[in-house]
């Protein structure tokens, strides 16, 4: 059980641990997540990709991995970062120790780190690129495989994530009076969204990131939703020329995340890189419609300068945390969409009001149109 | 939106007393409500009863009300002070019923006030089990299936209905008091009546039995905005069926997946708007089936409440603070997080370490109980660490029982332990980890237990690590390694057989040493400048620098207990303001939830942690003080100065080789003999040979008790040898020390406290307390007035005279207490304790000088010259008020417990009552207290042949007052013969109806029982018991006997009046400022 691991910075920070999931050498962006509940939601959502996740708190796996919990099909992230991994799970629904999860998904995981101390310097310093390491314990060499990682900026990873081939979503399906059809561009699609759509009573069906635009409107969509995903926003290039030509057909578009930064790319604006992000499930942010606070789950290195954007673009949730942006609305067009994770997992529910606003925008077309 | 205009004066209803399931957490949470509403500046008056609070110093609110919680003196405070708006919600379940009774009589609409914090519709729908039902089933929240009942009629149906075992419940009632669980008809029965007796409404709730379910607690904040936050959720290492306040809890919830967690908030949030509570703080328990997951709504407090205060501390996020500005019209989004000062008080606190509060237990004084849904607790201790086990072991370690950590039980035959592990009890957890040890499996200890097995794995990493300790070598790794696990260098010496000196040597050689992180409401997302620490062994600490100055470390009192409690942590945060004051930062330690002084607002840097040597030392060597003050704290910190000092450790004020000299009877006697101080006849035995020798010697009755003791713990009044033999074998096996005192024990003596200050040369005599109880009564647990009522110039200049002799001998610099019995005339010494007493608060609200911030000016090198005026210094001045102390009894919650007092101290709280003589003032803290004094009825007497005659004219007063009397033979006849009109009732089992029928009746309204020696005492015994569980005052001594009559004399004249603590000092003839910053 004493099998050591190692953790190294590119700052040159070494910290000594042990290994609680796969034997291995992983690396990427290291990032920390504040939230106390839904490490397997964390560990399955696919926006991790490239990323090493610390949790800040520091008791991790107690309820193991549960049954219909996960938020994709195989775990994306580089590496898992805790304080102390549960062996002896207890919850009616568990099935299976999270150790045994990530040794089963080859994911490098590393227990018995000062957790705090890491945050505290991924906070100071911005998301830092590192490595976790099973195999070698020599630092110096460790160091060096950290800095020669590269950069999240830049990265198309959405394309590595989405899927291969369109399918149908019907988990969680609620039949509702009136019947729509939402295409969802998977750029990293969490499971979450497609059972929030599901049970509003949507037929959901998922394309991979680079369907074209044609494509899409010949699946005939009420509206369609741009997912999450990992990463830099900017090389998604042709993504943002799908979105272009779904502004200009007028379909009722909703971004979530990525979807959102890809959103505000299509429209003209820029997007920047945070130092070390949102990832939690304590944000709140304000809709500035109705004044109220929501207590949100976020998930993103990078974010839209709402600067940048043409005067018809509103905001219209801000984060109080920080002031920034949190999601923007079109005056005339019909899309709209939030940094945020309306769907939430991990994190409360406060937010699942978006996905009905959704709802209403393409109820609201669907009427325009019969008449 | 913005704070309301409207309002201008605004009172606060404080929570009287400290009893069992009230504790300190309302001064806690009122102390920053008051603060928060005068930030805003509101005028805020307050009324609470109970003096040893911080929200009742003088500077503290704008007006302060130290008077009864009842209806009648709310409405006179209210009509002189015309507040707009009464705020409940900070006060516990006191306040709130006492601000409804208010609202139900008519007083609140009368008078124009607004209830703020909370709708009377919400609180209620909260309270009230039948609408709380229909409320949940509208909302369609699960609920256990219940019934309520308004007599005692149907039960035999309602019990086949919801099947044994049964949930009784007593609405409106306090840390479920009246509540119990029902096994078969028989107990149901007992337990729906005595729950009628409890319940002011008369309604008591039956309830499906969710026994062994896992149980939550969420503590919410919801705005007029419907903003909501969960502020902190907690899991019970107990399951249902134990009162949460007697459970271990754990922060935040451990054992839920984040759906079931978010649902779980999904629920909490429709409840709250359900229930309408739309400004301020929420309490909502859950139960959840372990396997099936379905979830119940056990019951919301809309109030904040002891879970509040913990979810405060161990969050960071000031709930009451919050709940104070929601009240007066602010949203969530308008206030700012204290802690990082840079985000919003809207937000949901991530943490980033674990939470423990384990229970304190009164075990010693009443024995051992089940726990079931009536807390039986007294206090508790939280840790912080950053595994569960660390912070277990943390609190173990904190609760000062005897435990250096998580250890095992007594040994057991496995029978035995088995059922020691199935029934929950304070000691459970002991006898679990003494299964584990043992080599019971997880399994089997979750099935006969229903512990959830994430617990039990826990204890059982712990159980193994130690296993393996004995063999290991104590390298850095190993050390590092238990130290993560929260061993203590005590429980590791244990393991190893060595002293604990030799393991912190050993450690600090290899630098083994704690990093102190912050906690700071946001897992380090933010930068935070709020000093408030916990320890544990981690790569790097975050300690902010300290700011330049003296610095002074000030050792708190821990885990509240009998004999030890608010009182002295009113004095640590009495000695932190005095520093402050004076620009001189205070670092405070202690680890005691529910406290003002674990506010991290009410020092400069605050560390959370176990008051233990070990823990201590580490913080001292972070911190290098100039000082540390242990002389506030009670007998934690002392226990520790000797050590401390010996470590090198700068001790502030009187040193521990002084206090020694005060507890050691030796050296004692010989400075009395020098100072020509009399004291009782006494001497000091280690075996029962011995104590048989000076018993005869002195002359029975003795009283004995095991010397460095609290809270007179075991102190026993002894009138023969047979008894005396008994007690050193009892005494000798359960003390620390090896020597116990004897003195001669001063029959119907009058027992005087006093509290002064010595700077070195000058001794200020701050207060003299006449106890209304004779000698042989412990003193906290006796009335006790101030000025004194019946001494004479001669014995006060003597006590005067004595005290200063005595301070300046013992080269005391600060507090002294000391006790006096005067017999006689004569003034004997029984006692003196070079620290603060329990007393210090009492004496600074009665006199209205902060002592305890003066005895702090004083250790820190201020002559008493400059801080008094002359006359005051001298004595020359008194109040020309009076001030009554009386004790508050929780003997009501432990079945079977003989209420009578004894030189054992019970009481849990006290409360004050302030008039202009003493039967004035003595009558209000009767009515404080909750001792309804009658004034028209029957009076039933009986008392031991030496009282007889002293009863004749306390008889003939209460027939002259218009009282018939009742006796039994031997006491009617006695009375009678001195023509007093009295008729006769059988004693107990010597025929019907006995006296205890005729309590049952209703037919007596008072009873003054004085305890014979030891062969009447079953008689005795159940007439108090059946007084005390049918609220009937209940008199067993003398001179109490003697005050109440007087005391109903006042009662049947003209109502009392209130008056403000400022309007009675503006009376003083001296100043009270001092120049103290507020």
């Amino acid at each position: 059980m004493n099998d050591k691991a190692w953790l190294a910075l590119e700052d040159g920070t070494v910290y000594t641990g042990r290994a609680c999931g796969a034997a291995g050498e992983s690396g990427g962006e290291f990032v920390f997540n504040t939230a106390m509940t839904g490490y397997q939601e964390i560990l399955t959502d696919p926006s991790y990709a490239g990323q090493c996740v610390v949790m800040t708190y520091p008791l991790i796996g107690n309820y193991g991995i549960t049954a219909g919990d996960n938020e994709s099909n195989r775990p994306r992230l580089s590496g898992f970062v805790v304080r102390e991994l549960c062996k002896h799970p207890s919850n009616y629904e568990s099935v299976q120790p999270v150790g045994d999860f990530l040794k089963k998904h080859g994911i490098v995981g590393i227990e018995d780190i000062d957790t705090r101390a890491l945050t505290l310097k991924l906070r100071d310093k911005g998301a830092l690129r590192g490595i976790i390491s099973t195999l070698d314990g020599d630092k110096n060499r460790l160091v060096e495989k950290a800095k020669a990682l590269p950069s999240m900026s830049g990265l198309n990873l959405a394309k590595v994530v989405t899927c291969a081939e369109p399918y149908a979503w019907e988990e969680g399906f609620k039949a509702a009076e009136k019947p729509l059809h939402v295409v969802v561009m998977d750029f990293g699609v969490k499971h979450g969204i497609l059972r929030c759509l599901a049970a509003m009573g949507c037929k959901v069906t998922v394309v991979p990131a680079g369907t074209g635009a044609a494509r899409i409107i010949a699946l005939k969509p009420d509206g369609v939703l741009l997912s999450n995903g990992p990463g830099d926003p900017e090389p998604v290039t042709d993504a943002i020329e799908t979105i272009k030509h779904l502004l200009a057909e007028r379909i009722p578009l909703f971004g979530i995340c990525l979807g959102h930064q890809l959103l505000g790319l299509a429209l003209g604006g820029r997007t920047y890189k945070l130092k070390f992000g949102h990832h939690g499930s304590n944000h709140p942010v304000k809709d500035l419609e109705t004044g109220k606070i929501e207590i949100t789950s976020q998930n993103h290195g990078f974010c839209v300068d709402l600067k940048s954007l043409p005067s018809a673009v509103k905001t219209t949730h801000v984060n109080l945390n920080d002031g920034t942006s949190e999601g923007m609305s079109h005056a005339e067009l019909p899309a709209f969409s939030v940094q945020y994770h309306p769907e939430a997992s991990a994190g409360p529910h406060d937010s699942r009001y978006l996905f009905e606003r959704f709802r209403n925008l393409m109820l609201a077309r669907q009427e325009a149109r019969s008449r | 939106m913005p704070k309301r205009s409207d309002l201008k004066k605004i009172l606060v209803v404080g929570s009287g007393s400290i009893v069992i399931g009230q504790g300190c957490e309302f001064d806690y949470s009122g102390t920053q409500g008051i603060k928060a509403l005068r930030e805003e500046g509101y005028e805020v008056c307050l009324i609470n009863s109970n003096p040893a609070t911080i929200m009742t110093d003088p500077e503290l609110a704008d007006r302060t009300y130290i008077e009864p919680l009842t209806t009648e003196y709310l409405e006179k405070v209210i009509a002189i002070e015309k507040p707009q708006a009464i705020l409940p919600t900070l006060g516990g379940q006191t306040a709130l019923n006492l601000t409804v009774a208010a609202a139900e009589k008519g007083i609140l609409k009368r008078h124009g006030v607004e209830i703020i914090g909370a709708r009377l519709e919400t609180i209620r729908k909260a309270e009230d089990r039948q609408l709380f039902k229909q409320a949940m089933q509208k909302i369609g929240i699960d609920l256990p299936r219940s019934v309520v009942v308004t007599d005692e009629s149907d039960l035999k149906s309602i019990a086949r209905d919801l099947g044994f075992p049964i949930i009784v419940r007593a609405s409106f009632t306090l840390g479920g008091t009246g509540g119990g669980i029902a096994y078969h008809f028989e107990e149901l029965r007992t337990r729906v009546h005595a729950a009628f007796e409890m319940s002011p409404v008369k309604k008591v709730m039956l309830e499906e039995s969710v026994l062994g379910w896992k149980e939550y607690e969420l503590e919410v904040m919801r705005d007029c905005k419907d903003n909501f936050v969960v502020v902190c959720t907690i899991e019970n290492f107990d399951p249902m069926g134990v009162h949460t306040g007697d459970s271990i809890t754990v922060a935040p919830a451990q054992t839920l997946s984040d759906r079931q967690y978010q649902e779980m908030r999904e629920d909490a949030k429709r409840i709250i708007s359900e229930v309408g509570v739309e400004t301020g703080g929420c309490n909502i328990q859950f139960a959840v089936h372990p396997q099936t997951g379905r979830r119940i709504c056990v019951e919301i407090n809309p109030r904040v409440s002891r879970s509040s205060a913990l979810a405060s501390k161990a969050t960071g996020f000031p709930i009451a603070r919050l709940a104070a500005k929601l009240a007066v019209g602010y949203s969530l989004d308008e206030l700012t997080n204290d802690i990082t000062r840079a985000t919003l008080a809207c937000f949901e606190p991530a943490i980033d370490y674990v939470v423990v509060k384990a229970p304190r237990f009164a075990t010693e004084k009443f024995g051992e109980f089940t726990l079931d849904t009536a807390m039986k607790s007294v206090g508790e201790a939280m840790a912080i660490g950053r595994t569960f086990k660390e912070a277990l072991q943390k609190s173990l370690r904190g609760l000062e029982s005897g435990k250096k950590g998580l250890s095992g039980a007594e040994p057991l035959d496995p029978e035995t332990r088995l059922q020691r592990v199935a029934t929950p009890t304070s000691s459970r957890l002991y006898h679990i980890k003494s299964a584990l040890d043992e080599g019971l499996s997880v399994e089997r200890i979750h099935e006969v237990s229903r512990v959830d097995p994430w617990f039990l794995h826990q204890l059982k990493d712990i159980s193994d690590f130690e296993k393996t300790l004995q063999s290991l070598p104590l390298d850095s790794e190993n050390l590092r390694a238990a130290k993560r696990m929260g061993f203590s260098d005590a429980q590791i010496a244990l393991a190893k057989g060595v002293k604990e000196q030799k393991i912190r040597e050993r450690r600090w050689a290899l630098k083994v040493r704690p990093s102190f992180k912050l906690v700071d409401t946001c897992a380090g997302e933010f930068p935070s400048t709020t000093p408030y620490f916990y320890s544990t062994y981690e790569e790097t600490g975050d300690l902010i620098p300290s700011k330049g100055g003296k610095k002074v470390v000030i050792l708190g009192s821990g885990p509240n207990r009998i004999g030890q409690g608010i009182e002295f942590d009113y004095c640590c945060v009495q000695a932190s303001k005095a520093l402050r004051a004076h620009g001189w930062q205070s670092v405070m330690v202690n680890c005691n939830p529910e406290t003002v002084s674990t506010d991290y607002d009410s020092s400069d840097r605050l560390y959370f942690e176990p008051l233990t040597l070990e823990d201590t030392l580490e913080i001292i060597a972070i911190e290098k003080p100039m000082g540390v003050i242990v002389q506030f704290g009670g007998q934690t910190p002392l226990n520790l100065a000797v050590q401390l000092e010996k470590a090198g450790v700068p001790i502030l004020g009187t040193l521990p080789a002084a206090i020694d000299m005060a507890e050691d009877r030796r050296l004692f006697g010989a400075a009395l003999k020098k100072l020509k101080i009399l004291s009782p006849e006494s001497g000091i035995a280690a075996s029962a040979e011995q104590a048989l020798k000076i018993a005869r010697r002195i002359g029975y009755p003795v009283i004995v008790r095991p010397s460095y003791v609290l809270g007179g713990r075991m102190m026993e009044i002894v009138y023969d040898d047979d008894s005396l033999v008994d007690y050193v074998g009892r005494a000798l096996k359960a003390a620390t020390h090896p020597s116990l005192l004897i003195d001669r024990f001063l029959a119907d003596a009058t027992e005087v406290d006093v509290d002064a200050i010595c700077d070195g040369k000058d001794v200020w005599v701050a207060g003299i307390m006449e106890h209304i109880e004779e000698a042989g009564i412990h003193s906290g647990d006796s009335a006790c007035t101030l000025p004194p009522h019946s001494l004479s110039p001669a014995v006060l200049l003597t006590i005067r005279e004595n005290t200063r002799k005595l301070a300046l001998h013992l080269k005391v610099r600060g507090l002294m207490n000391v006790q006096y019995a005067v017999k006689d005339g004569a003034v004997y010494i029984l006692e003196a304790n070079p620290r603060a007493s329990r007393t210090v608060p009492f004496v600074s609200k009665a006199t209205g000088l902060p002592i305890a911030r003066i005895a702090t000016w004083v250790m820190m090198g201020k002559p008493l010259k400059k801080l008094l005026a002359p006359a005051v210094l001298k004595g020359d001045v008194e109040p020309p008020y009076t001030a009554t102390k009386e004790a508050v009894m929780p003997f009501i919650k432990f079945p079977g417990v003989d209420p009578k007092l004894g030189p054992e101290m019970k009481s849990t709280g006290e409360v004050m009552g302030l008039d202009t003589d003493f039967p004035r003032s003595f009558a209000k803290s009767q009515e404080a207290a909750g001792m309804l004094l009658p004034t028209s009825g029957s009076v039933f007497v009986s008392v031991r042949d030496e009282d007889k005659p002293q009863i004749v004219p306390m008889a003939r007063s209460l027939r002259q007052l218009g009282f018939t009397l009742v006796a039994t033979r031997s006491t009617a006849d006695f009375l009678t013969r001195h023509g007093l009109e009295t008729s006769r009732v059988a004693k107990v089992g010597e025929g019907k109806p006995d006296v205890v029928d005729l309590m049952k009746q209703r037919t007596l309204s008072l009873v003054i029982n004085t305890p014979s020696g030891k062969r009447s005492r079953a008689d005795g015994f159940s007439i108090r018991r059946t007084a005390l569980e049918l609220n009937i005052p209940c008199i067993t001594n003398l001179h109490s006997a003697g005050a109440a009559v007087h005391a109903i004399a006042v009662l049947q004249g003209a109502s009392m009046g209130v008056k403000s603590l400022q309007a009675h000092y503006e009376t003083l003839p001296y100043k009270v400022e001092l120049g103290l910053k507020a």
